[in-house]
């Protein structure tokens, strides 16, 4: 057919393979291609979706505002969830689908403390700090309860997890006497919403922040060559050292790192909390991200980066939906189509496929998304 | 190790059967005891309003009232028909339902009639002929959206563009509440929906709701959100945008349920309108049961908690605490 396009720079075994059997075969191919479809969509459909206007909020503080303000904006719980649930989904080759109710607990914790246990404050009544970190302690407890399940007793994760996914808005509910409280300190919704005077959603700042951190670690420990080879093989990194356990239990309790922040920065939105609303489904999000990014979920080699943008690809599908005015009740059907779409080429049967065919098959599948 | 756990784990079976077993005893009790009563309610961490009727209903159906009572939440109602088929088995007296569903209760209802179980409904209605429960205490939901619109109406705007965030879809709430408007706008060519969606009672969907409409540029000047929390949300939204809303502003913010929060917000004008529903019925079904036991039927099959409207300019303190949940 064509002939395959030879790099003598890049340095990949098999050098008689083409440039775009080699783009497809790269993990981050799926998440960026679904990406830049998306955008593309949006650009040929309406332009004007990607304007983005400086504001004055009702505070008289300049924000910026615009769809794409409110993509990257509304993503954050789900990026910040996506890294940590690639971690566990790395090293027990499986979900934690209690996130959703954990976020439910982080955020009751987090306006106890802030409330003083009143049902509205006016004035925070600890310092915001100490609130996130009591938050904090209290889902890393959640995420070490479901690790030990994992790692321990081996039960298989989503039934280990099922567990925090039935109790945990009952328990979010307990922890604040099954009333919904309210925060109306500014302050505490800086986290949520504007610091004054900067035009940028604090949430964007904190997602940067956590990557950031998420990035460092992988770099500068061994935390991800640890979780991948317990992921591959936990036996054999058991032989060579490595506590298979003691990592599985770890990659929990960071996610439940995650989840106290994510879930601080829901209730800072808005200075409230419904326990059986809050966060709902966010756990599917979650996963759905980690598999668009291209990661098994069985378990093993894993990328954050397809996580997070992986991420960012939903929530711009569903800010696009809602854009096109796709009625609520029937977005987790387009949602549906789209990631079957993804997932069905992103299987590695497909995509092998894929690359031998060349572009024509590339083309079909652009025109059916 | 394996054993020892072995043996925890089948003490704290047996324990739980013990446990079991004591609450069914407790149960039984004989006609000139406690009335026995089962309540099956929604999640009350649903909503403001679910938990202010559930902890009604269980401050009233207490012992010191004469009651022998067996609570049961949950928002699934295949659960809660398996629940009150349980209860019906254990021969409570009366059966106070709150149904998450307003059909498939048919069998429920048959065996209740069987067992000379008398349903008593509350908050919500469900389909079956009026011959199968004594009564019937619910909130006129039709009646809230119809109170609500002919408000909107009355504040004579020259064009009416509205941002709808509906309810859980199918809940009786939100088909009364959205029937009114719906009507509305379908009969006046000034009535527009700018937008119409449902964000499932959640605050934070309603928000992103709000944002993508203040993004697409489009105008608005009616936010009529089904619940205080989606309000709440929708409000958060326009504050970012700098929109100014409630009394001389330029979008009028409506909710429901009559939160204390709510409330407040409407008596410092930065929300306009908030529609009552009263989740305060267990005084009503009280009333009835003690009838009841003297023989008396209730003069009517259906009663509607009384229920009204509250507008920000004429809303006072005392509304606030009186009426506030």
């Amino acid at each position: 057919m064509s002939t395959p396009v030879k790099d003598p720079k890049t340095q990949v075994k098999r050098p008689d393979e083409s440039l775009f059997k080699r783009l497809t075969r790269h993990q981050m191919f799926i998440p960026l291609a679904a990406l830049t479809l998306l955008v593309l969509f949006n650009l040929i459909a309406d332009p004007s979706f990607f304007a983005v206007s400086l504001k004055e909020n009702s505070l008289g503080n300049p924000v910026l505002s615009g769809n794409l303000i409110s993509v990257l904006d509304n993503a954050s719980e789900l990026v910040i969830l996506a890294i940590g649930m690639t971690l566990v989904t790395a090293s027990s080759g499986g979900q934690d689908i209690s996130v959703g109710a954990t976020m439910a607990i982080a955020g009751s914790v987090i306006l106890r403390m802030v409330c003083g246990g009143q049902i509205t404050a006016d004035t925070l009544h600890m310092p915001l700090i100490l609130a996130v970190l009591i938050g904090v302690l209290a889902t890393m407890l959640c995420g070490a309860f479901n690790g030990a399940l994992v790692a321990y007793f081996k039960i298989q994760p989503m039934v280990a997890t099922l567990i925090m996914y039935t109790a945990g808005r009952s328990i979010a509910a307990w922890i604040n006497n099954n009333e919904l409280p309210i925060m109306n300190d500014l302050t505490f919704k800086y986290a949520g919403t504007f610091l004054p005077g900067i035009p940028v959603p604090t949430p964007i700042f904190i997602t940067i922040f956590v990557i950031v951190v998420f990035w460092l670690v992988l770099k500068f420990t061994n935390l991800g060559l640890y979780t991948q080879s317990v992921g591959i093989n936990p036996n054999s990194s058991r032989l060579n050292g490595i506590n298979p356990q003691a990592i599985k239990l770890l990659t929990y309790v960071i996610l439940g790192v995650c989840v106290a922040v994510a879930g601080f920065i829901r209730v800072s939105r808005s200075g409230s909390i419904n326990y059986s609303r809050i966060a709902e489904n966010i756990e599917m999000d979650a996963i759905l991200a980690v598999a668009l990014g291209g990661n098994a979920l069985s378990g093993g080699k894993f990328n954050i980066y397809g996580s997070i943008v992986g991420a960012y690809v939903i929530q711009f599908l569903t800010t696009t939906l809602y854009k096109y005015e796709v009625p609520s009740t029937a977005l987790p059907a387009y949602k549906a189509v789209v990631v079957i779409l993804l997932v069905v080429l992103s299987a590695p049967v497909v995509r092998e496929k894929l690359s031998q065919v060349k572009k024509a098959p590339a083309k079909t599948a652009k025109e059916v998304s | 190790m394996k054993k020892f756990l072995a043996l925890i784990l089948s003490c704290a079976m047996v324990l739980a059967l013990a446990a079991c077993g004591g609450g069914n005893n407790s149960s039984n009790g004989s006609s000139g005891g406690p009335i026995k009563v089962g309540v099956i309610n929604n999640d009350p961490n649903e909503s403001g309003y679910r938990t202010a009727n559930d902890r009604a209903m269980r401050e009233m159906f207490t012992e010191a009232n004469g009651y022998s009572a067996t609570f049961y939440n949950n928002n699934d109602a295949a659960q809660q028909i398996a629940t009150a088929q349980q209860m019906i088995q254990d021969e409570v007296d009366f059966l106070l339902l709150s149904p998450a569903s307003t059909t498939g209760w048919d069998t429920v209802l048959q065996d209740a009639q069987k067992a000379g179980t008398q349903v008593i409904l509350f908050d919500r209605m469900l389909e079956a002929d009026d011959s199968m429960y004594v009564a019937a205490v619910v909130s006129d939901m039709p009646a809230e959206g119809v109170t609500a619109v002919n408000w909107l109406a009355d504040q004579g705007l020259s064009e009416y563009n509205i941002i709808h965030i509906q309810g859980h879809m199918g809940s009786d709430a939100q088909l009364g509440r959205t029937g009114a408007l719906d009507e509305k706008v379908a009969a006046e060519a000034s009535w527009n929906y700018v937008t119409q969606q449902t964000a499932d009672w959640d605050e934070a969907t309603a928000k992103t709701i709000t944002q993508s409409v203040i993004n697409s540029g489009k105008s608005f000047n009616v936010i009529y959100a089904e619940n205080d929390g989606m309000a709440r949300g929708a409000v958060a939204a326009l504050d970012e945008a700098g929109i100014t809303h409630g009394v001389d502003g330029d979008v009028i913010v409506m909710g429901f349920d009559c939160n204390s929060w709510a409330l407040e917000e409407l008596a410092a004008g930065r929300w306009n309108y908030d529609g009552q529903c009263n989740p305060f019925q267990a005084e009503t079904i009280h009333g009835i049961i003690q009838d009841l036991q003297k023989g008396t039927s209730p003069s009517q099959k259906v009663i509607y908690t009384p229920e009204q409207g509250f507008d920000a300019k004429t809303i006072t303190a005392d509304d606030v605490t009186k009426y506030g949940i």
